[in-house]
C-alpha cells in the first residue's frame, strides 16, 4: 500500500475543500504547512462535488480544484462528481 | 429542443478526436516525422486518456482566474513594500538564484513542449502539450513581473537572462533543458513531464515555496503556488504519457526505463541548488532537504515506482547512491558557492551558529563529522580578515556540467572522479551515472559547453576572471558578488530596518 | 551506443580539442581528502612544462591557501595520473612522462589529514 497524496494553498476556498475531504474520506490525514495544507491517505482519496458544495453553500464545478491546488501523488480520475487519486498496484 | 449540457467526458472527447482529421492524400510520416527514429512504437492514439479533461474554454477560464488572483497579489505586495518582509537580506539571494536558474528553464519547457505538442500523431497528447507549453510561458512571465519588485532593491537581478546563457553554474540548469530538448519527443516528455514534473519539481515548488512563505516572501510563494496548480496537470500528463507508452508495445519498455535512469540522474544533480537553497538560504527553515528528499522523492516516487512495476518497470538505477547522498549534497554545494563567492552573481555567507546547530541536528549522521570544521576554518579565515575565496577553476562534469564536488559515499571525505577515453580523448565525470548516460550518447556530450574549458579557450572575453565576470557575464563586480557582509545590498537593508 | 538521432552517422563536434587550447593542455590538479577545495582544479599548461615548474608554480597557485600547504613533503606525496599509480619526474616534461590534454594528477599526503583532521 501506498499512499496518494494532494496539497492545496492555505485560503478560505481550500477551507471548505478540506472539510469536504475529511467527511470523504474519514481517515485521511491533514497536515498543516506554511501556507499550504497536505492531505495524504492510504491507495485512495476522493473529493465528491455534492460534498464540496454542501459545505461551500453553492455550485462548485470539480475542475475549480485547479485553482486551489499545488499538487498531487496518484493516478487521477476526474468527472462531473468526483475527483479521485488512486494507486493501482 | 434545448441543447443537453455536455459533461466533461463528452466535451473533452469532442475537443480531442473530432477536431483531428485523417491524412489522405499526405503521408502521415511526413506531417509527424519525428515520431519513429527513437524507437517507441505507438499502435493506437486513440488510447491516449487525459483523466483532467481539460477542455479550451475551461483551460482560459481558469488560468484567467488565477492570474487575476496572482496579479492582485503582486500589486498587494509591491504597495506595501513587500521587500522589507522578507526575514533578512540573505533570502534575497534564493530569489535572485531562482530568477536567473530556474525561470529561463520555464521559458525553455515552454519551447519544447511547443515543439513536441506538433510533432505527436495523437491529437490527445497535442492538446495536452499546447497547455502546457502555455503553462510554461505563464510561469515565465508571472515569475519575472514578480521578481521585477526585488530588482528595484536589491542587485543581482538585472542581467538573468543574458546570465543563464553564460555564467559557469547556470550552465548546469540550461544544459540540462538543452540536452532534453534536443532528444526525441518520447525523450523529453519523459525527461521534463515525467522525470522532472512528476517527481522533482514537487521539490521546488512545493517545500521551497512553502519555505517562501515562511521567510516573508508573499510574492514568490504566490507566483509558486499559482505555477505550482499548473504542475498538477502536468504531473498527471508525465503519469499518463508513461502508462500510455508502456502500454502501447512491450518493446516501449527498456527504451522507457532507461531514460527513467538518465532523467531521473539527471534530475538529482540538477536539484542539488535547491538542496542548498533550502538548507542555507531559507534564514527560517521549514524542513531540511533531507526530509523533503525523503517526502517527495522516497516516499511520492516509491509510490509510483511501486505502480509502475506492473509493466515491467524498476525504482531508476543508483536509487542507492542518491538516498545516501541526500545527507551531503547541500553542504557540498553551499561550500563550493561560499568558496567561489567572488564568481557568483549572488552573495554567500557562514551559517550563523544557530543555523550550524539546526543543520546538525538535521543531519546527525554527517554534518559535525564532515561539514562543520569547513565552517570553522572559514570562520577562522574570516576572522584573520581573510575570508576565503578558493583560486583557479574547479574541473566540471562532462554530462551534468557541475564542478566535481561530489564525494564518494564510502569516503566522504574523497571527491568522486571517473573518467573514459571516446575517440583517443578523455572524459570526466563526477558520477557512474553521469558517466553512464556519456557511454549512451558520446555523440552527443562531446559538445558540452564546459564553462571553465571556454574561459581556457579565450570564448568568453579575459583575459582574466574578472573581466570574464564584468563583460561577459554582465556582473556588477563588486556589488552583486562577494559575502553578503558589506555588501551593498546589507547595507541598505539595515539602513531600512533602522539597524546600525 | 550510438545517439538516438534523426539521421544515421550523426557526430557532433568536439568542443574541447587540444588544438582550441592555443598550445596548452588541460591538466587536472586534485588533492586528496582535502575538501577546503570543493573540486579538483584545471589550469590551461603547455605540454613542455617540466614537473619541478608544476610543483613550484602550479601547486601554490591551486593549494596555497590552505593552512597544511607549507607542510607538504613532495617527496612522500603518493600520485595518481589518471587513476594509475604515478611516479613524476621532476625534470621531464608533462608530455613526456604520459600526462596528457585533459589528464587528471591526483597526489595524496598519507602524513596531512587536513584542518581538524577531518579531511578539509
Amino acid at each position: 500500500m501506498s499512499k496518494v497524496y494532494i496539497a492545496l494553498q492555505d485560503n478560505d476556498e481550500s477551507r471548505y475543500i478540506v472539510e469536504a475531504i475529511e467527511e470523504s474520506n474519514p481517515d485521511a490525514t491533514v497536515i498543516h504547512q506554511p501556507a499550504m495544507i497536505r492531505i495524504e491517505r492510504e491507495n485512495r482519496l476522493v473529493i465528491e462535488r455534492a460534498v464540496v458544495e454542501e459545505k461551500m453553500g453553492r455550485e462548485w464545478d470539480v475542475q475549480e480544484l485547479h485553482i486551489n491546488l499545488i499538487t498531487l501523488g496518484g493516478n487521477v480520475d476526474e468527472d462531473d462528481d468526483q475527483f479521485v487519486l488512486e494507486w493501482k498496484q | 429542443m434545448a441543447a443537453k449540457k455536455l459533461n466533461i467526458k463528452d466535451k473533452y472527447r469532442l475537443l480531442t478526436r473530432d477536431l483531428d482529421w485523417e491524412f489522405s492524400y499526405e503521408d502521415p510520416k511526413q506531417a509527424f516525422p519525428y515520431e519513429e527514429f527513437e524507437g517507441i512504437k505507438i499502435t493506437d492514439w486513440s488510447k491516449w486518456e487525459d483523466p483532467f479533461r481539460l477542455t479550451m474554454d475551461s483551460y482560459w477560464k481558469y488560468q484567467a482566474e488565477k492570474e487575476k488572483k496572482l496579479y492582485a497579489i503582486f500589486d498587494a505586495f509591491s504597495q506595501n513594500n513587500g521587500h522589507l518582509n522578507v526575514t533578512d537580506s540573505r533570502y534575497v539571494n534564493a530569489v535572485k538564484l531562482f530568477l536567473t536558474g530556474v525561470s529561463p528553464l520555464e521559458y525553455q519547457a515552454y519551447q519544447g513542449f511547443a515543439h513536441v505538442g506538433r510533432q505527436f500523431s495523437g491529437v490527445g497528447a497535442r492538446v495536452a502539450c499546447q497547455m502546457q507549453s502555455l503553462d510554461e510561458l505563464r510561469h515565465v512571465q508571472t515569475q519575472i513581473h514578480a521578481m521585477s519588485h526585488y530588482n528595484k532593491f536589491f542587485d543581482g537581478f538585472q542581467e538573468f537572462s543574458h546570465m543563464h546563457d553564460r555564467v559557469w553554474y547556470l550552465s548546469v540548469p540550461r544544459s540540462f533543458f538543452c540536452d532534453a530538448r534536443s532528444a526525441g519527443p518520447f525523450e523529453f516528455m519523459i525527461a521534463i513531464g515525467f522525470s522532472f514534473e512528476y517527481v522533482l519539481t514537487n521539490l521546488l515548488f512545493v517545500p521551497f515555496m512553502s519555505g517562501a512563505a515562511h521567510n516573508g516572501d508573499m510574492a514568490t510563494v504566490t507566483f509558486g503556488f499559482s505555477a505550482q496548480s499548473d504542475e498538477a496537470r502536468h504531473m498527471t500528463l508525465g503519469l499518463e504519457v508513461i502508462k500510455f507508452l508502456l502500454e502501447q508495445h512491450e518493446d516501449n519498455v527498456p527504451i522507457v526505463q532507461k531514460w527513467i535512469d538518465k532523467w531521473f540522474w539527471r534530475g538529482t544533480r540538477l536539484l542539488t541548488i535547491v538542496a542548498m537553497m533550502m538548507d542555507y538560504m531559507l534564514p527560517n527553515k521549514v524542513m531540511s532537504w533531507k526530509e523533503a528528499w525523503e517526502v517527495y522523492f522516497e516516499e511520492a516516487g516509491g509510490a509510483l515506482f511501486k505502480d509502475l512495476a506492473r509493466y515491467g518497470i524498476r525504482m531508476p538505477k543508483y536509487a542507492e547512491t542518491i538516498e545516501k547522498e541526500k545527507e551531503h549534497i547541500s553542504h557540498q554545494a553551499w561550500w563550493t558557492f561560499y568558496t567561489h563567492g567572488h564568481a557568483a552573481g549572488f552573495h554567500t555567507w557562514i551559517p550563523s551558529d544557530e543555523e550550524l546547530d539546526w543543520l546538525s541536528a538535521q543531519y546527525p549522521d554527517t554534518f559535525d563529522k564532515y561539514y562543520r570544521p569547513m565552517w570553522e576554518l572559514a570562520k577562522e579565515q574570516e576572522a584573520k580578515g581573510e575570508r576565503f575565496y578558493t583560486s583557479g577553476l574547479p574541473q566540471l562534469c562532462q554530462t551534468c556540467q557541475i564542478p566535481m564536488l561530489f564525494t564518494e559515499m564510502d569516503n566522504p571525505n574523497q571527491n568522486s572522479m571517473r573518467d573514459y577515453l571516446y575517440q583517443g580523448e578523455r572524459y570526466h565525470f563526477c558520477s557512474d551515472g553521469c558517466c553512464d548516460i556519456f557511454k549512451e550518447e558520446p555523440e552527443k556530450y562531446v559538445q558540452s559547453w564546459l564553462p571553465v574549458h571556454q574561459i581556457f579557450q579565450g570564448n568568453c572575453g579575459g583575459p582574466g576572471v574578472g573581466e570574464v565576470l564584468s563583460d561577459y557575464y554582465r556582473m556588477n563586480v563588486g556589488v552583486d558578488n562577494m559575502d553578503i557582509k558589506g555588501s551593498p545590498d546589507e547595507v541598505r537593508w539595515n539602513k531600512w530596518k533602522g539597524v546600525a | 551506443m550510438p545517439v538516438y538521432a534523426l539521421n544515421p552517422g550523426y557526430q557532433g563536434e568536439r568542443m574541447d580539442r587540444v588544438e582550441n587550447f592555443h598550445g596548452n593542455q588541460i591538466v587536472y590538479l586534485g588533492w586528496d581528502e582535502h575538501r577546503m577545495f570543493c573540486a579538483a582544479k584545471a589550469f590551461p599548461l603547455p605540454p613542455s612544462m617540466p614537473f619541478a615548474a608544476l610543483i613550484e608554480n602550479i601547486m601554490p597557485e591551486a593549494f596555497g591557501q590552505h593552512p597544511e600547504f607549507k607542510q607538504i613533503n613532495w617527496d612522500s606525496a603518493e600520485w595518481l595520473l589518471d587513476g594509475e599509480p604515478f611516479k613524476p619526474q621532476a625534470d621531464v616534461s608533462l608530455a613526456d612522462q604520459g600526462v596528457g590534454h585533459k589528464s587528471l594528477i591526483r597526489f595524496k599526503t598519507p602524513e596531512l589529514t587536513g584542518y581538524q583532521g577531518a579531511g578539509v
